[in-house]
């Protein structure tokens, strides 16, 4: 009877030492499986084509840097090599993090529902800044920010994905001038502008991002070569938008498809800020398309936008004030396949209620075109309420399920100058202020430099990384530890190589 | 009396031999003066001298792509298309045009007149002098990197430096020359006429100087003023230690889409060469300056100008078209000012849509400042000639550059 008693208490307190080792235990370990970064890898390569499933590019050699509760990210950028992965834990994190470096790689890990948050508190101007090729940056919530939650200055083959990003001000996600970028599963809102813009890029997917009250949804602009599908793009202003804005530098946009999203309800009141180019977008704008050419609009579901479905434009009546004779004006070879339209049109606003208005109807068209453009086409016109097709031939495709991406096949490789270029670069671009062969300027001729480092090019790095004032009638050189390693000895070497 | 005829021997020996050394200096004066005559054979730095006896630009933003090959971007973006492949001479030859104010009718103004090298090639002034000391209605631009640029003037109305020259040269109130006078002169210069015999080889030795030899010299110098390689641009190439940390925040502000900056005054260059109506006020008792419309022909570009590129624009106060303000400060804190705020009452302008309500802070403000300091460089400043070939005299007190 005791022994029973004893076996039965025994095995009480077994499991109970089991529930709390197990929940002890287990629980810490289960965030130890977060995916490797995705810069590493690379879509589509080795992979069939019907999948956003990537391919490893290369394995991955950096460090890992963590970031926990009270620390902070920007240091831990600077810490970081090209190849690094910087990971982020829960906590709130207020700070704007740029990253003027290669091959980084950011990314939170959300323990329980705790996200890593960076918080502007309304004062910080941009969360992430970047100008760094192959940089990825997931898994945040950003919140707050007087400018964007992520921008891009020139940066290739990025990857931003898996963020929450709500009232960022201006732009949610906004790479500029970049070349080969992915933007997935982003669920963005509350922006003031357009929720996620590419601007002046190129090669670029947007998929499967969730964007809702913002005045844009999401904004191709002045880019070519993007593929923008599976996305849920409700209760904006603007839902899907493409367009020349004038006045930019690069000045042209086209190949651009819309495939397969969801583009419902984007009643949203107007609060863009006076003078920007989306404040003058109407409330109830499923898609705009202004002055882009060859934009394949097809297999999306465009409903209860109040204004029209899709609205064709050109800048003269898009955007009339602001001229450009640099920026053609028109969009061309529209392509409209089939979609799902209803329910659209139902409250129209300024110029498209009074021109509908003008043809006796109270409504808005499901597709409204007006203004110039040529060789524009559509698969069944009947289907839909239309106004200004009247030139609009049968399309010439019936699908795109050809086209799998707009991304490249390899990531752009950096341009690559030889180790002989870059010593000519550095020595006209950098020395020759000073020196010249067979010449004396502010420093010795290049020739003494030559006779007195023949083989030694080491002897030359060492030399211009800390200078030391050799000759009296010569002022004292300036450190050139600015200079990369590979430039200070690339010059090195094109210096006793010269001949003339 | 005796005494008084020593004195006069005296005094005429003296008087003979102050002559015959007034005559030895003069001599040897114009010795130097024909030895202008040698035109540098070496390209200025940032070039490299190719088998054809062009010079190349070299620099390292050549180790950069640039989308679009527009020569906008980040930090490591390409540079424009810009213009090089001018002979040493040729540019060497334009250097002494440039400071030269026998280009001027009357032989009071020279390009550097409003382009001072120790002013970041502009003149300090709000709005530059012209002839007869009339106040002229913009300011001088800096020529720092000029070579990248597809348009001249504030108001872009000239396509190149040659068309630029051409207007400024032969401009009422400019110098105030004409293409038969420049002519005439310039050949009736002995130095002139070997110099450009030097420069332009390929023409036969005693032919006359021609215009377009006079714009291309004088092109082929500007686009030799080369700025790239400030503490920004160390920074750019990737050593982060360049800038420190107020200096940082400062490009932080620029290029965030708060301030947006960087909007227009994009890296490389720090212009995007684009026109903008920003709307800034005109000093006191200037008309708005129309800008843009007129060479365009185009209202909605009332008030519009070309982005000025910033490298260098701590050296180049008075700020904007009509230098109405004076500090840096001040040029920063009118973007934040409100859009549209100085735009006189009975004008509609088009202002840019970058022109918001960044609501930048004084803190900001003070490192935008910071920050655009961190653009000067002056390492490749050319050399002032010692002498000019027509023999004037150079036309600004020459400040010496450490």
């Amino acid at each position: 009877m005791k022994s029973t008693l004893f076996k039965i208490i025994g095995g009480l307190l077994l499991l109970a030492l089991g529930v709390f080792l197990g929940r002890t235990l287990l629980s810490s370990s289960g965030e130890s499986t977060v995916p490797m970064p995705s810069t590493l890898q690379y879509r589509n390569v080795g992979h069939s084509g019907d999948t956003t499933q990537v391919a490893q590019r290369k394995e991955f050699t950096g460090q890992i840097i963590e970031v926990k509760k009270g620390g902070s990210i920007q240091e831990a950028v600077k810490a970081a090599n090209p190849g690094d992965l910087i990971r982020v834990f829960p906590g709130t994190y207020s700070e704007n993090v740029y990253i003027d470096k290669d091959d980084i790689s950011l990314q939170g890990v959300v323990i329980k529902g705790e996200w890593p948050t960076l918080d502007g508190q309304h004062k910080i101007n941009d969360a992430f800044l970047y100008s760094g090729n192959g940089i990825l940056i997931e898994n945040f919530k950003i919140i707050n920010y007087k400018g964007n939650g992520i921008m891009g200055q020139a940066g290739n083959n990025f990857v931003i994905r898996n963020n929450w990003i709500i009232d960022t001000g201006v732009y949610g996600i906004f790479p500029q001038f970049g070349k080969n970028g992915l933007i997935e599963h982003n669920v963005l809102s509350v922006i003031a502008d357009a929720a996620i813009y590419v601007g002046m890029c190129d090669n670029i997917d947007v998929l499967h991002n969730e964007v809702f009250d913002s005045v844009a949804g999401i904004e191709i602009e002045n880019s070519r070569h993007c593929l923008v599908e599976n996305n849920y793009v409700h209760d904006n202003t603007g839902g899907l938008l493409a367009f020349i804005t004038p006045g930019l530098p690069i000045k042209t946009a086209f190949d651009i498809i819309f495939r397969n999203n969801f583009v419902v309800n984007n009643n949203h009141p107007n609060f863009g800020a006076p003078g920007s180019t989306v404040a003058s977008i109407p409330p109830g704008t499923g898609i705009l398309i202004m002055a882009a050419d060859d934009v394949i609009v097809e297999n999306n579901i465009i409903t209860g936008n109040k204004n029209t479905g899709i609205t064709i434009v050109d800048l003269a009546t898009g955007d009339p004030k602001a001229n450009d004779p640099n920026s053609e004006g028109n969009p061309d070879r529209v392509v409209i396949l089939d979609n799902i339209m209803f329910d659209n049109g139902n409250d129209p606003t300024g110029e498209i209620k009074a021109i509908m208005l003008t043809q006796m109807q109270t409504k808005g068209p499901d597709i409204f075109a007006y203004g110039g453009g040529t060789g524009s086409t559509i698969r069944d016109k009947n289907r839909y309420r239309t106004f200004g097709l009247g030139d609009y031939g049968p399309a010439q495709i019936e699908d795109t399920k050809d086209i799998k991406t707009m991304m490249l096949g390899a990531p752009v490789p950096p341009r690559s100058v030889t180790d002989q270029e870059l010593g000519e670069i550095t020595y006209y671009g950098v020395c020759a202020g000073c020196h010249a062969l067979g010449t004396t300027l502010i420093g010795v001729d290049t020739q003494i430099i030559k006779d007195i480092y023949v083989d030694n090019p080491q002897g030359i790095v060492n030399y211009i990384t800390k200078p030391l004032n050799l000759r009296d009638d010569y002022p004292e050189m300036p450190p050139q530890d600015y200079l990369s390693e590979e430039a200070k000895m690339a010059v090195a070497n094109y210096i006793l190589e010269m001949t003339n | 009396m005796e005494n008084k005829s020593t004195l006069l021997k005296l005094s005429i020996l003296g008087l003979l031999l102050s002559g015959l050394l007034l005559f030895f200096f003069a001599s040897n004066k114009s010795e130097s003066y024909t030895d202008l005559a040698t035109l540098n054979c070496h390209c200025p730095p940032g070039f490299k001298l190719n088998e054809d006896n062009k010079c190349m630009a070299k620099n390292l933003y050549q180790q950069y792509d640039s989308p679009n090959n527009q020569g906008v971007g980040g930090l490591q973006t390409g540079l424009p298309e810009g213009r090089d492949g001018f002979s040493p001479q040729e540019i060497d030859l334009g250097r002494y045009l440039f400071f030269d104010p026998i280009l001027s009718i009357d032989g009071s103004m020279s390009c550097a007149t409003c382009h001072e090298p120790s002013k970041g090639f502009s003149d300090g002034l709000p709005t530059s002098i012209g002839k007869d000391n009339l106040k002229l209605d913009r300011a001088a631009p800096t020529l720092w990197n000029v070579g990248y640029l597809n348009r001249l003037f504030w108001d872009g109305r000239a396509n190149s430096l040659e068309e630029q020259m051409a207007t400024t040269l032969f401009s009422e109130v400019e110098m105030a020359n004409t293409p038969e006078n420049l002519l005439s002169t310039l050949n009736n210069i002995d130095n002139y006429r070997k110099l450009f015999a030097e420069a332009y080889p390929d023409r036969g030795k005693n032919d006359d100087i021609e215009l377009d030899e006079i714009y291309k010299a004088l092109s082929a110098f500007q686009t030799s003023l080369i700025s790239l390689n400030s503490k920004y641009d160390q920074y750019a190439h990737g050593y982060h230690e360049a800038l420190n940390e107020k200096e940082i925040e400062g490009m932080n502000v620029f290029r965030s889409f708060v301030a947006r900056c960087a909007e227009c005054h994009t890296p490389p260059l720090f212009t995007n060469q684009q026109f903008a109506v920003i709307g800034t006020p005109e000093p006191d008792g200037l008309p708005l300056d129309p800008g843009a419309e007129i060479p365009f022909g185009d209202k909605s570009m009332r008030g519009a100008f070309k982005v000025p590129t910033l490298r260098n624009i701590d050296l180049t106060a008075p700020y904007m078209h009509s230098g109405k303000f004076e500090t840096l400060r001040e040029a920063v804190e009118f973007y934040t000012k409100g859009r549209g705020h100085a735009v006189p009452e009975d004008e509609k302008l088009y202002i840019h849509w970058h022109i918001w309500e960044p609501q930048l802070s004084d803190y900001e403000l003070d490192r935008l400042v910071d920050f655009l300091k961190t653009l000067n460089d002056e390492s490749f400043m050319p050399k002032i000639p010692e002498a000019l070939p027509s023999g004037l005299n150079l036309t600004f007190q020459q400040t010496l550059i450490p």
